[in-house]
């Protein structure tokens, strides 16, 4: 007993924690950046806890003390609580519905009163990991069939679609990055490969002229009947396979595509994601803004522009600790929160982006090796969790702020300004880490 | 345990390598290949300030400054931090009403934002900057900004100083290349326009750091490219600015001008030209309204006339015709010329001579007799060897330029007139090639086409003076650190009178002496210095109307080594020896001896200064602008604009009737409209001088 205990302490995977820590202390240095006023007492007011890097701080603070517990407790709780936990955290989000807090344009918060609000589709990714991985770890599961892929799927797309309606389509998006764990537990690759298909598509209609992309899609499909006719003659149904699979790709980017962007996505969204590849949206077709009656607010990509700028204009080696004219300037708007990456790539340039984003692979290759490694499949799975919770997080946030993909509110993990974000990444890594320490053991 | 699709792991690395290699891509192609990036971001943030320096300051010959800079102060507001100050203890501070201050944020804040700092009120008197700046704590948001300004200590000699303006689109034009921008001060008359570009400085630039509102957070990299500013070079004038304090003193209500000049120099002692103003009074907070008022002021208080203005030289003009006699020979010191009461060689009998008697050119210059000049004059244009009157004139008129007359002489100040001197292409457009000197015979005697500036005819005392060799008249004897746009390069040259030798004159300054002597200006010598001087009295006519008489004297002191020149005239002011030349005579003591002796001399200068002189026109008009503003201050019971008509078209003919002069002929209200508002009386008046003048001291 007294054996085991010594060996699961010494079994705390020291390498995740020395980066957990590295990457906050990270975020903490940045967020003074974009705080910083010159003439201030910087330890006074680090210490006061009034300016955003102070409570960021102080959140910090909370997370050690949160991590320990987590660390002291027993791997069993976890896997024992873990559907009831995804449960709690559904009814969270259905009481956002009713006692909810508007912030900043979405019903998603709920105020805990002293100031501080709780977003409950944060936490809900912590449980629906676990839920996840407790339902694919059940010993009656056979992930190669569909019932099992379906009810996984539906785990991971309800608080989706719960944070769809609450208007936060970047967390909905969050959900999206289990597909990854269920491709690691045996999903068909045909199915990311037909979503990347899909998701090609998509773009090539918002690129080419509707009519022009039919007549291609028609061409590509008539090659592929010529190439493939020997084969048609021998199997009969590989002709009408081709057929659909036309006839779908056409139905899509003539009636599915448009109908979403007109239909489900705010104006703003469908504007953003146009001018992604360069596009302008008309507005007048959406029929949200038509309902609004509001005369459509000119969009402006002032945020990606000045945070392109920030970081373009750090060069190689940056302009240095505290030199960032666009940081100093408040030129970033949302710079302590989703923009914090900028100033970083303004003040240490190209070098220290790199090993910026070399910290954060090393870390996800790192859980993936933890993953890799784990005796008991709950472990495993919620490792993949894990790692593809953080990948999408980091590689949305990187992207939206150089210019690679639309701006959705996606926080850097434990980089950005706020509690709730922070508090999560932590629970999600230290629950990792208390697995972690019991690999030896098969959690069911 | 399973093992299951553990190969599925290497992929999923595999699709985070790929997903970091395309971030770590678009990173190179923005950090590394993409320049634009960087202007941009210094685009946004570095906010070029421009560090203006002080302005030269101007001096004068005994090292006081004439025109300094000075600090006032500029009470500047930040609304937003500004908010819940007690406004009723601010306005009452201000002396304004709630209402006033409310509409002024608003404005502030509607043309430049809330967050940035912008002027509540510009230059606070220095009463109203101490009860400002002790109650200044209570008021959070609002701060007192120095502003630096240009004095005129000796409130002086504001028409050749000058004043500075902001500059204009069109002086933005013409000054493309020098760096001006909008809203900058520049020279706009006087030495501050000659000499701006000394003046001026070299502007410095800061570069600092602003935020996404404006607001300045600091300095650019500690200021590593910065330029700083270099103040303006100082001038140092020629200007005696007590003797410019009298010359103004004795000049109050008067219309006229007063060059004096030191000889070996061509240095400017003086330089009034009246009526004038307090320089001071177009600098402070009411700046525009003040300048406003001095435009409209019908005695035209900006115009520079010692140099602006051209006159009929009158008798003065005498010593000129004198001296080109003696010259080309037609007469000799002991030539004499008898006078009958007119001067009957064109049969006319004009012009006339209040002096019968027979004169050489002593007495002749003495008591001013026409008849000799007009003889003089004659001979010297028909001289068998000219063949013609037109080349006469044209000999008369080299020797008339090489004294300086007829064109610029290139003072240091902008806008010069020319003067002229009558050609005679311009007599044949009007008497036909057959033109005899009969014609112009009035030029003789300085009335005619012949007109001169001011400073002109200071020159030709100074010329006079020096036998022969003037430098032309400037203000600026030198600049601080040296001439670097060789501004001063021309007044370094000595300009030599053409064929005149020295007893001529020797002659005609014994002439100028004995008009102070026992001439037309032994009224008023000065006992203990020699003083050439020669007095005239210029007729002239106002749209045909025959005018008071102009007023002149020109002199030089002492005759031997002399170091003053003076020309002095008085318009509408009547003989030369009444006003013109007193005030010459007090200004040469002044100069001479620093102070004027003896409780006489004292007086005089008492009684010039009280004596008033304005125009009767001019009078007439500065009262209908009163009665106009009184108008507009009394409670309006009948509409204003009747008024103000009922005093155009009623009072100005009655009033015009009181004083005794002509009825205006029912067109001239007219073309008084059209050219402006206010009547100019002395705009029109140089052009319609007459030919035919009457015999004339």
């Amino acid at each position: 007993m007294n054996d085991r205990k010594k060996n699961s302490t010494q079994n705390f995977d020291a390498t995740v924690m020395w980066l957990y820590a590295i990457l906050v202390g990270i975020g903490i240095l940045c967020i003074f950046m974009v705080e910083y006023k010159p003439g201030i007492d910087v330890f006074q007011s680090f210490i006061s806890g009034k300016t955003n890097y102070g409570k960021q701080l102080i959140f910090s603070g909370i997370c050690v003390v949160l991590a320990t517990f987590i660390l002291l407790a027993d791997s069993k709780l976890f896997t024992a609580f873990a559907n009831l936990m995804y449960a709690f955290g559904i009814v969270l989000m259905l009481a956002t519905f009713v006692i909810g807090k508007s912030i900043s344009g979405s019903k998603s918060w709920i105020p805990l009163g002293g100031g501080f609000n709780l977003q409950p589709a944060e936490l809900c990714k912590v449980f629906t990991a676990l839920a996840i991985a407790k339902f694919l770890s059940r010993q009656e599961t056979d992930f190669t069939k569909l019932k099992s892929q379906i009810i996984a799927a539906a785990i991971a797309l309800m608080p989706a679609v719960l944070s769809i309606a609450q208007h936060e389509l970047g967390l909905a998006l969050v959900y999206l990055t289990f597909f990854i764990v269920m491709y690691r537990e045996g999903l068909p690759p045909g199915i990311l490969v037909i979503s990347f298909s899909f998701a090609v598509l998509v773009v090539a209609t918002l690129l080419i002229e509707p009519n022009v992309l039919a007549i291609l899609l028609t061409i590509i499909a008539a090659i592929t009947v010529y190439t493939l006719r020997r084969q048609i003659k021998r199997k009969k149904n590989l002709l009408p396979i081709i057929i659909s699979i036309w006839m779908i790709c056409v139905g899509i980017q003539r009636f599915v595509v448009p109908y979403i962007f007109n239909n489900t996505f705010e104006c703003y969204q469908s504007t953003r994601i146009y001018s992604m590849v360069g596009k302008e949206y008309d507005c007048s077709q959406n029929k949200k803004a038509q309902k609004s009656s509001k005369p459509p607010k000119k969009t402006d990509d002032y945020n990606v522009r000045q945070s392109i700028i920030a970081i373009g204009s750090g060069g190689f080696w940056g302009k240095g600790f505290l030199k960032g004219t666009q940081t100093r300037g408040k030129y970033v708007p949302e710079q302590h929160t989703d923009f914090i990456f900028t100033s970083l790539g303004e003040a240490f340039g190209f070098v220290g982006c790199t090993v910026f984003l070399g910290l954060y692979l090393f870390l996800l290759f790192r859980i993936v090796r933890i993953a890799e490694r784990q005796r008991s499949t709950f472990s495993r799975v919620y490792a993949y969790c894990v790692a593809s919770i953080l990948f999408f997080h980091i590689t949305v946030n990187v992207c939206m702020t150089i210019g690679l993909f639309p701006i959705i509110g996606i926080p850097l993990p434990l980089i950005s300004y706020g509690g709730s974000s922070l508090l999560t990444f932590t629970i999600l890594l230290f629950i990792l880490l208390r697995l972690d320490a019991d690999r030896q053991m098969v959690l069911r | 345990m399973s093992v299951y699709n553990q190969s599925r792991s290497r992929s999923i690395q595999i699709i985070f390598v790929l997903v970091f290699i395309v971030i770590i891509g678009q990173l190179i192609h923005l950090q590394i290949f993409s320049s634009k990036y960087d202007v941009l971001a210094r685009n946004n943030a570095i906010f070029r300030k421009v560090i203006y320096p002080d302005r030269g300051i101007i001096f004068d010959r005994k090292k006081r400054a004439i025109l300094e800079n000075s600090i006032m102060f500029d009470l500047v507001v930040t609304p937003n931090e500004a908010k819940g100050i007690d406004t009723a203890a601010f306005c009452a501070l201000l002396n304004i009403d709630t209402a006033n201050y409310k509409k002024r944020i608003h404005d502030i804040i509607f043309k430049n934002t809330a967050v940035k700092p912008s002027v509540f009120e510009p230059l606070l008197s220095p009463e109203m900057y101490s009860k400002v700046n002790e109650n200044l704590y209570k008021f959070p948001g609002f701060v007192l900004q120095e502003r630096s300004i240009r004095t005129y200590p000796y409130n002086a000699a504001g028409n050749i100083l000058g004043y500075i303006q902001e500059v204009d689109t069109g002086f933005l034009r013409r000054h493309k290349d020098e760096g001006y921008e909008m809203g900058d001060y520049a020279g706009y008359t006087g030495l501050e326009r000659s000499y701006e570009k000394i003046l001026m400085g070299q502007r410095g630039i800061k570069q600092l750091i602003r935020d996404n509102k404006s607001r300045i957070q600091g300095s650019f990299a500690n200021g590593e490219y910065d330029t700083a500013a270099v103040a303006g070079k100082n001038l140092y004038s020629s200007i005696d600015v007590e003797l410019q304090q009298l010359g103004e003193k004795l000049m109050t209500n008067k219309v006229g001008s007063i060059v004096a000049i030191n000889p070996k120099t061509g240095g400017v002692l003086c330089m009034v030209s009246a009526p004038n103003y307090n320089p001071n009074y177009i600098t402070g907070s009411q700046r525009k309204k003040h300048l406003g008022e001095l435009l409209l002021d019908p005695r035209l208080p900006l115009i520079n006339r010692t140099i602006g203005t051209k006159y009929s030289p009158g008798s003065t003009f005498k010593t000129m015709v004198g001296m080109i006699g003696l010259a080309e020979g037609v007469i000799d010191v002991n030539s004499t010329i008898g006078c009958t009461g007119a001067y009957l060689g064109c049969g006319t009998g004009k012009p006339k001579c209040l002096d019968p008697g027979t004169f050489k050119l002593t007495e002749a210059i003495a008591h001013s007799c026409n008849t000799y000049f007009a003889t003089v004059f004659r001979r010297t244009l028909d001289q068998p060897k000219f063949g013609s009157a037109d080349s006469g004139l044209t000999a008369f008129n080299r020797y008339a330029a090489s004294f300086g007359l007829g064109d610029k002489l290139g003072v240091d100040l902008p806008s010069e007139k020319r003067g002229n001197l009558p050609t005679s292409k311009y007599y044949r457009k009007i008497f036909g090639s057959k033109w005899q000197t009969c014609n112009i015979i009035s030029n003789a005697i300085g009335q005619g086409e012949v007109e001169t500036t001011i400073v002109q005819l200071a020159n030709v005392m100074s010329t006079i003076a020096n036998k022969g060799w003037y430098y032309t008249p400037h203000l600026i004897d030198s600049i601080e650190g040296g001439d670097e746009y060789a501004l001063l390069e021309k007044f370094k040259e000595k300009h030599y009178t053409k064929g005149v030798a020295d007893t001529v004159f020797n002659a005609v300054q014994d002439g100028m002496q004995a008009v102070m002597d026992f001439g037309t200006g032994s009224g008023f010598k000065i006992d203990g210095i020699t003083v050439c001087g020669k007095t005239g009295t210029v007729e002239n006519y106002d749209k045909g109307i025959k005018q008071k008489n102009h007023s002149f004297f020109g002199a030089f002191a002492p005759r031997e080594n002399p170091k003053i020149a003076i020309a002095v005239i008085c318009e509408n002011a009547g003989f030369g020896a009444a006003y013109s030349g007193p005030i010459a005579s007090l200004l040469i003591e002044k100069y001479l001896r620093d102070s004027i002796a003896g409780k006489e001399r004292k007086d005089k200068v008492e009684s010039m200064t009280k004596t008033n002189l304005i125009p009767p026109k001019m009078q007439m008009a500065l009262e209908r602008i009163d009665s106009i503003k009184r108008a507009k201050l009394k409670p309006v019971d009948e509409p204003i604009e009747e008024d103000s008509i009922s005093v155009e078209e009623e009072v100005v003919p009655s009033n015009l009737l009181q004083e005794g002069l002509p009825n205006i002929p029912a067109k001239s209200p007219e073309s008084n409209k059209k050219k402006s508002p206010a009547i100019l009386p002395n705009a029109d008046k140089k052009n319609s001088l007459k030919k035919n003048a009457k015999p004339k001291r």
